[in-house]
């Protein structure tokens, strides 16, 4: 757990997660940071009480069938269903990342996207994309501006852009108004979780030629 | 606010020795209720202690109450989440199951007993109608080393009861948007966050239970 974290999630992202109507992509990413901030997590757990009010104020509340306890005693009989192994603790990638991943650091199938940046693209659904990013100690990620959100998380190194600098735990949220290169800092190499909702838009030509093999 | 009875309640069965029996007071809110408000918040504590009666003795006169309270309102939160009656009675029976198997990892000074049962029909909603994955944060472990105090508890409960009371003060458009937003009926672009509700104090009381159990780790 981090306690250095600076740059932490909005309650809007927050309480859609609570309410469970974010992307996928973008569940990872809460799920991600909560992992390493207690602080977000805290607060993500209030926006979970405001869920079990909603569901205690369930007047109305719908009949169950006849049957239903003596089934559900059924299902119970069944036996619980058998919990995930836990995984090994990795420095780098926190469980929720591990479980997509398939393991820890060295099981991410990076793909070069030239400049020595390379990425993994995490199987996610829906309209947002979730991938890792490597970007080499000193170097920068090309110049990009959003059509969306994009959620940028540090989990190894750091790197700085016109905003701020960004540690392993802090959260960079651009949207359509921001346009930034980030350059990860010249002690170590950088490793990210980044999610968006929309395709990016570079603002040089040649990464926007290999856009449609980069899936961003 | 809260009376010596809210607190005696939620106290008398905390003993950590043995079995729970029934006990004739919680007969009092299942009848009519003269004062619904306080009768639900007392009703609400004592839930933690049905949990550990599962936990404890798998008791199944305990689940067969929480049942009895819980899986109707499940089942009415998934059909208003867009699930039909067949698919949403099923859920509510595995809601349910979940809650038996799980109760161990329920941690009291964290969540009322409604918080929790709302997360599993939450991910429950996400797994079968979204059809999605649903990525949780990183299990804190917790055993007997962390096993909360009970004042911690009953704030807890008590700060919850707070926030529900706050909920259905707010004016009805407000509150309704917020239900909406649980039922996933807004897009997360159409959350805001602006909910209106006195989150504050709940969120440090948790944040207070989660040093503990880091505490408890290291």
């Amino acid at each position: 757990m981090s306690k250095d974290i600076k740059h932490h999630l909005t309650d809007d992202l927050l309480m859609a997660y609570a309410a469970g109507s974010l992307p996928e992509a973008f569940d990872l990413m809460v799920a991600t940071h909560l992992s390493l901030c207690d602080h977000c997590r805290a607060r993500a757990e209030s926006f979970d009480a405001v869920g079990g009010c909603v569901l205690e104020e369930q007047a109305a509340a719908s009949q169950m069938s006849e049957d239903s306890l003596a089934a559900t005693m059924a299902l119970i009989a069944q036996g619980a269903p058998t919990p995930k192994p836990a995984r090994p603790h990795c420095s780098v990638l926190p469980t929720p990342l591990q479980d997509y991943v398939g393991g820890d650091v060295n099981a991410i199938r990076w793909k070069s996207v030239g400049m020595g940046v390379k990425q993994a693209i995490l199987p996610t659904m829906g309209d947002a994309t979730a991938r890792l990013l490597f970007i080499p100690a000193g170097a920068a990620v090309p110049d990009h501006g959003h059509n969306g959100i994009e959620l940028t998380m540090v989990l190894q190194g750091a790197f700085s852009d016109e905003v701020d600098h960004f540690a392993r735990g802090d959260v960079e949220i651009a949207d359509e108004t921001l346009e930034h290169t980030p350059i990860a800092d010249i002690s170590g190499d950088c490793i990210c979780l980044a999610v968006t909702d929309a395709p990016l838009k570079f603002t040089k030509l040649i990464p926007r030629l290999f856009q449609p093999f980069l899936r961003i | 606010m809260f009376t010596e009875t809210d607190i005696a309640t939620l106290d008398a069965p905390s003993a950590e020795t043995g079995p729970v029996p029934l006990r004739p007071a919680q007969k009092r809110f299942r009848g009519k209720a003269v004062n619904e408000s306080k009768n639900s918040r007392n009703a609400r504590s004592e839930w933690v202690v049905h949990i550990r009666r599962i936990r404890d003795n798998k008791d199944q006169a305990a689940f067969a109450d929480l049942f009895r309270h819980f899986a109707p309102r499940v089942k009415a939160f998934l059909i208003k989440s867009g699930s039909d009656a067949t698919t949403a009675e099923e859920c509510a029976q595995e809601v349910m199951a979940t809650l038996w198997h799980k109760a161990h990892l329920f941690d009291p000074s964290r969540a009322t007993v409604a918080t929790w049962v709302f997360t599993i029909a939450r991910n429950k909603r996400i797994d079968v109608i979204r059809k999605q994955r649903r990525p949780e944060p990183e299990d804190l472990g917790w055993g007997p080393e962390a096993e909360p105090e009970q004042d911690d508890i009953l704030v807890l409960q008590q700060e919850t009861a707070q926030l529900r009371t706050a909920l259905t003060a707010l004016p009805e458009a407000q509150r309704q948007l917020i239900e909406k937003a649980y039922f996933g009926d807004l897009s997360h672009r159409e959350i805001a966050s602006q909910t209106g509700l006195p989150l504050g104090t709940i969120k440090s009381r948790i944040r207070l239970a989660l040093d503990r159990l880091r505490h408890a780790m290291n």
